[in-house]
């Protein structure tokens, strides 16, 4: 493989693979129906000792 | 099946017996073979961990459980025990890598106090430093506090019963044979990975039931969803132990001697050694860091975290850009260009995830800013948070090629280092420690509340002192490397580069000191606390914290 | 039953996700260097450390020298005008592990091969103030007096060689031996240590015939530092990357 195929691999991979991760992290961090799993999550440490 | 449970915990206490019995055994075996006297006090230590563990055992084993009586006011029997320790030596190891540090930076303004012997010199003790405050003081933070917060967001003991105690002890007894190696003159040479490859191997071991005990926990949890600190710490624990076994590749001169040579070589090993480097800062330093923000923050500011599903996307953005940023420490050198600029890229992303991170953990505190004015030890919390985000912010900047070519090599460098770890690192532990002494201990409040107040401006100050002394100092050396006088001539020589930083030396050495007098200040409190006494002071604090800490 | 089955996968899941994460990044960064031709450069002169070189590069190591000294001249003007010619990738391929350290608290070290006297370099050790009196180097008296150890030297070289470095058979064999024979000129074996190891420097580096010391193993690594590769006949524009 020669520099320019790094290059060129790197490149295209990269951005696709960053933006489908990222993508998805969003969809599921923001779907509406996670919203109740998450404040309960939130108030996990605040429940007892 | 609680009622398996004594049955299981003999029949493991006997392996674990076995097994230390068979550890001395290849410890006097190493004693008696060593090829080097390094390797045979190695031995001897060894056969002296094992000793002591089995009559440990027996001692536990005839003793009463000490967690009994409270264990009945507890819906969840937790292993506080542990945890305990953890604390215990946090605060030990804090004040000794603290201590050493000041002793290197003073050896610095001052070279006499090298005694130029061999296991005092500057060399030998800067990697001393380095793994007393990283890996001894901040690893035992991490397992106390991993254990600790496992425990209550999963409403569920710590699995095992002798395996987060051989976490404990055996993750301990490689700081000491780290340790002792480096003022003997065993290291690998590689920065933050200096012990050498038995030392790995007993660390890897430990790391893999430090690893399974906290998935175990995680499956025995009774609340539906994992919390969010946890995710930071399995991130924390599982890419460490990758870090650790790729740059740990290595082939020893003689089985029963202390000499390795690494497998990788030159460009190579650079880059592996920096893609581990830099992510001992992003999974050790952060992540879990991150993970204690995540528990404790919440915890002493009694609201739940500001966003969780930012923290959703702090997790994910952080560790996947994390993982790339490594080649910003070899900007301008023998390894390729597209490895340094991929390495830049992801640096300055950094940013981003790094704050949104700060953003979460300061706002988590809107709605109670007043506690900043009452809580020492919120504002402590808080002011980590202000310096987590003031060093990610530093870094990317940093990695900047053409900052970089001004920067690296220089104290600029030092000083980023020691405003994350002296800022952040330092003071989100010392939250920490002071949050758990009193709940571990069921006390009804710290000592003194006060002397956390002192601890935390005497510490400030410190730091301040530190980082601006690094600042003047590295940006006076680097402009002072690539200075031409009129004639096209370089202007100084090296020499004068570093007699110029005499006055900067001495100050950083002064703002060292007061970190560490800082450090003394939180052990007498911890130590005053653990005996359950309690100093009589008007109310630093308001007077729902004070009744927030006793329900533990 | 079934839901605590998924409760356990979740963190399973997690486990592994987070290691695909973090593994790709290391692997798309890393694994090229290792394929990719253009990573070290093709140059003339490279040899593995002669063993006493090599005895001298772990004192170097053990004392922690690469804290406060680097291998990396970087082609920046200031640089190259200060220490020499930029560093090459190929100048470090025997490194196990590379010695380009990450601070500068004492000057660059990747070209002070002959820059310096061996009289120098065994005083400064000793004393580096009684040269240089406002440098902040610890003393290192001890190295003067300390003889070398080099009952393993044979079993280092094998350990390189298991690491990559090409390393004889032959010179596995002579290892002790070419270990003597480069602090003594007269010694029989110095024309059989020369084209084992060319260019390696044969003298008494410490002034003191008597004992082989770690001073000896010392100055002799320092004084080979950056001198191997022929920038004659290196031509960067055949390197580019």
């Amino acid at each position: 493989m020669a520099y320019q195929d790094v290059v060129a691999f790197s490149g295209i991979f990269g951005l696709i693979f960053f933006m489908v991760l990222f993508a998805g992290v969003l969809i599921y961090a923001l779907w509406p129906g996670n919203k109740r799993k998450f404040d309960e999550a939130a108030r996990m440490p605040l429940k007892e000792d | 099946m609680t009622d398996e449970q004594p049955r299981a915990v003999a029949g493991t206490t006997y392996g674990a017996g076995a097994l230390l019995i068979l550890g001395a055994v290849l410890g006097l075996f190493l004693m008696a073979r060593a090829a080097d006297p390094v390797m045979g006090f190695h031995g001897f230590l060894f056969v002296a961990f094992c000793v002591l563990g089995v009559y440990w055992l027996i001692a536990r084993h005839s003793g009463g459980d000490a967690d009994a009586g409270r264990a009945a006011a507890q819906s969840v029997r937790y292993n506080d025990a542990v945890v305990r320790a953890g604390v215990v030596a946090s605060t030990f190891w804090g004040v000794i890598g603290f201590t050493v540090g000041l002793v290197i930076a003073l050896q610095l303004a001052f070279p006499v106090l090298n005694f130029d012997l061999p296991w005092t010199n500057f060399g030998r003790l800067r990697p001393l430093h380095t793994s007393a405050v990283i890996f001894a003081f901040g690893g035992n933070v991490l397992i106390a506090t991993s254990f600790h917060v496992v425990q209550r967001t999963c409403r569920a003991r710590l699995a095992g019963d002798l395996a987060p105690w051989f976490v404990f002890w055996g993750y301990n007894f490689f700081i000491v044979i780290a340790a002792t190696g480096y003022v003997l003159g065993v290291t690998q040479a590689k920065e933050y990975a200096e012990p050498e490859w038995y030392a790995d191997l007993w660390l890897t071991v430990v790391w893999v039931v430090y690893l399974l005990v906290f998935l175990a926990t995680l499956w025995r949890r009774k609340e539906p969803h994992i919390y969010v600190a946890n995710w930071f710490y399995l991130a924390f624990i599982v890419t460490v132990a990758v870090l650790h076994i790729v740059n740990g590749l290595a082939v020893p001169v003689a089985w029963s001697g202390t000499a390795s040579y690494s497998l990788f070589a030159g460009v190579q090993s650079a880059l592996i050694q920096w893609w581990y480097g830099h992510n001992a800062v992003g999974f050790f330093l952060t992540a879990g860091f991150l993970g204690i923000m995540y528990y404790f923050v919440p915890k002493q500011a009694e609201r739940p975290v500001y966003s969780y599903r930012l923290s959703i996307v702090h997790f994910w953005t952080l560790i996947f850009l994390y993982i790339w940023a490594g080649p910003h420490h070899l900007h301008y050198t023998a390894l390729p260009d597209w490895a340094q600029t991929l390495g830049m890229t992801f640096s300055i992303m950094l940013w981003m995830p790094s704050w949104g991170g700060m953003i979460n953990g300061l706002m988590t505190l809107s709605g109670a800013w007043d506690k900043l004015r009452t809580d020492p030890v919120i504002r402590m919390l808080v002011i980590s948070i202000a310096f987590y985000g003031m060093s990610t912010f530093e870094g990317p900047v940093m990695s900047i090629k053409a900052v970089n070519s001004l920067s690296h090599y220089t104290d600029w460098t030092i000083g980023h280092v020691h405003s994350g770890a002296l800022g952040w690192v330092g003071f989100v532990s010392f939250g920490a420690i002071y949050f758990l002494t009193p709940v571990l201990w069921q006390r009804q409040r710290l000592y003194s509340l006060k002397l956390v107040n002192l601890h935390f401006w005497v510490a400030t100050i410190g730091i301040l002192l530190y980082i601006t002394a690094m600042w003047v100092s590295g940006i006076l050396q680097g402009l002072m490397w690539r200075a031409y006088d009129t004639l096209g001539f370089l202007e100084y020589s090296f020499v004068e580069t570093v007699e110029a930083m005499h006055p900067f030396y001495v100050i950083r050495a002064a703002g060292g000191a007061l970190f560490v007098i800082g450090s003394l200040i939180m052990a007498y409190n911890v130590w005053r606390t653990i005996r359950g006494d309690l100093r009589e002071e008007d109310s630093v604090s308001s007077p729902q914290t004070i009744a927030a800490a006793p329900a533990g | 039953m079934i839901k605590h089955a998924t409760i356990e996968k979740n963190s399973i899941l997690l486990t592994v996700l987070v290691l695909i994460v973090v593994s790709i990044g290391g692997l798309v960064e890393i694994a090229p260097l290792f394929y990719l031709e253009s990573t070290i450069e093709k140059v003339q002169g490279m040899r593995p450390y002669s063993p006493l070189e090599l005895a001298g590069r772990k004192i170097y190591i053990r004392d922690g020298c690469y804290n406060c000294h680097s291998q990396m001249i970087r082609p920046l003007r200031d640089e190259v005008e200060r220490y020499g010619p930029y560093s090459l990738a190929a100048e470090s391929m025997y490194d196990h592990p590379f010695q380009w350290g990450s601070k500068r608290t004492g000057p660059d070290l990747a070209r002070v091969g002959g820059r310096y006297s061996d009289d120098w370099h065994a005083a400064h050790m000793k004393n580096p103030r009684s040269l240089v009196p406002e440098s902040i180097m610890p003393g290192y008296p001890y190295l003067a007096t300390t003889p070398l150890d080099y009952a393993l030297i044979a079993a280092e070289l094998e350990a390189n060689r298991a690491v990559g470095v090409p390393y004889t058979e032959e010179m596995i064999e002579s290892a002790e031996a070419d270990l003597k024979a480069q602090v003594d000129p007269d010694d029989d074996g110095f024309d059989d240590l020369l084209a084992r190891y060319p260019k390696a420097q044969v003298r008494d580096f410490d002034g003191d015939p008597e004992v082989i010391s770690e001073l000896d193993a010392m100055i002799a690594y320092l004084q080979m530092l950056g001198t191997l590769v022929d920038f004659e006949t290196y031509k960067a524009e055949d390197n580019l990357r």
